[in-house]
């Protein structure tokens, strides 16, 4: 098939993959993070290949010519690279690494209200399903399958967009105003029920240009694929749950009833 | 001492909660990989389906997964606070999993058009089967309830006036 860009263009993404990987391995590295733990250096290097792997060949011509593929590189920018970068806690190690001017600008704009309103976890679902749904319901998908830079920003929207819903989902970088676990709870299964309804109807109902047969592959691959990491999201959330409701103080062993305390 | 103890719901309530989410969850659970992956009974998607029971159906089983995750943490919880009263969680369970059945093999197979629990057979007697089972589950579900309804922890909790 056609190879787009002819195989150039797409190495420029080296460029601000590789650029995020020196920041934050320099800032792990650096003694102000305090023995920052290695996995977390490790989720932040693959949610970087996570992402890179689907703009780049082979994955980014196969995926116009499968749209199995096109769905998979969609679980990998849109749902595993944000939450391995999530996980990694970019925040948290950039305010404890930055030098004291630039960390405090840092934290004057995850305290701004433009912040507070993208992370608001209502917000960063209509950003993260409705993307989806315009991209299965309207001529995006068509556009994508014909022009490379479009794939490009759909990929990038995917990765923004994930990464503010599963930052808003189970984040742990400081967020002065992070919701409640009811709402959160309440937005995580109306997202998945919007994924999973999306997912039946492209099965049944094939988007422009695309086969029936084609379109049933790919649609069990968002399904199940999808279902896993979203298995993963409620697991962490509930967890998160569970650590902040433990008992505070000594839990009174069956035998000591503390009457007269 | 008290600031130590925030006030917490009743372990009846809490007990009956963590079984019926968790009821429900692997009810959706059984369906998932019983009858969809292992038997391969049930049809991915079903021409018939009408557009609500394709809603009902995608919020019913991420309903479902979170359930069974939530209703398994909040058992934990019970746990370490010495609150688990069994048998009412399992009335919980069994009164989760019953009702989440009963609408499958009704509302959902049946009015809405999704997917039959089996195809190329004589539907009467599985749909039989399917609903009967419900209705049992939902029995027995509810005699557990009711016979626990004014059951206590048997170890002590934290006392009230601590």
């Amino acid at each position: 098939m056609h190879s787009h860009g002819g195989g150039g263009a797409e190495s420029l993404f080296f460029i601000p993959a590789v650029t995020a990987l020196v920041a934050y391995w320099a800032g792990a590295l650096s003694p102000r993070s305090g023995r920052w733990p290695w996995y977390r250096t490790a989720f932040f290097t693959m949610g970087v290949a996570a992402v890179l792997v689907t703009v780049l060949n082979p994955l980014a011509d196969l995926a116009h010519e499968d749209f199995a593929v096109l769905s998979l590189s969609h679980l990998l920018a849109g749902m595993l690279s944000p939450l391995l970068l999530v996980l990694s806690r970019p925040f948290t190690l950039a305010l404890r690494t930055l030098d004291v001017f630039p960390a405090r600008r840092l934290s004057r704009l995850l305290r701004s209200r433009f912040a507070r309103f993208l992370s608001f976890p209502v917000t960063a679902a209509v950003l993260n399903t409705g993307g989806m749904i315009l991209m299965f319901r309207t001529g995006l998908l068509q556009a994508m399958r014909e022009s490379m830079p479009v794939h490009w920003l759909v990929t990038f929207h995917l990765l923004a967009a994930g990464y503010l819903f599963t930052a808003a989902m189970i984040g742990r970088d400081p967020s002065p105003h992070r919701a409640g676990y009811r709402l959160r709870a309440i937005v995580l299964v109306l997202s998945i029920a919007a994924h999973n309804v999306l997912a039946k109807s492209i099965y049944a109902d094939p988007p422009p240009g695309i086969s029936a047969a084609a379109a049933e592959q790919g649609a069990l691959v968002m399904y199940y694929g999808g279902g896993i990491l979203e298995l993963v999201l409620i697991v962490l959330l509930c967890r998160q749950w569970y650590a902040s409701a433990r008992p505070r103080g000594r839990v009174v062993p069956a035998t000591h009833p503390r009457r007269n305390q | 001492m008290s600031s130590t103890h925030r006030t917490r719901r009743s372990p009846r309530l809490r007990n009956l909660v963590s079984g019926l989410l968790f009821g429900i969850g692997l009810a959706g659970f059984v369906d998932e990989v019983v009858f969809h992956q292992l038997l391969q009974w049930h049809h991915f998607y079903d021409r018939s389906t009408t557009s609500v029971g394709l809603f009902s159906d995608g919020l019913f089983h991420a309903f479902g997964w979170f359930a069974v995750v939530a209703g398994l943490f909040l058992f934990a919880d019970l746990r370490r606070w010495h609150e688990t009263l069994l048998q009412r969680w399992i009335g919980g369970v069994l009164l989760g999993a019953g009702v989440f059945q009963l609408y499958d093999g009704t509302v959902q197979h049946k009015l809405m058009g999704l997917h039959q629990i089996r195809y190329e057979v004589d539907l009467l007697v599985y749909d039989t089967v399917w609903n009967v089972i419900a209705v049992l589950l939902i029995l027995a579900g509810a005699w557990l309830t009711y016979r626990t309804r004014a059951a206590v922890p048997r170890e002590p909790t934290a006392s009230p006036n601590a």
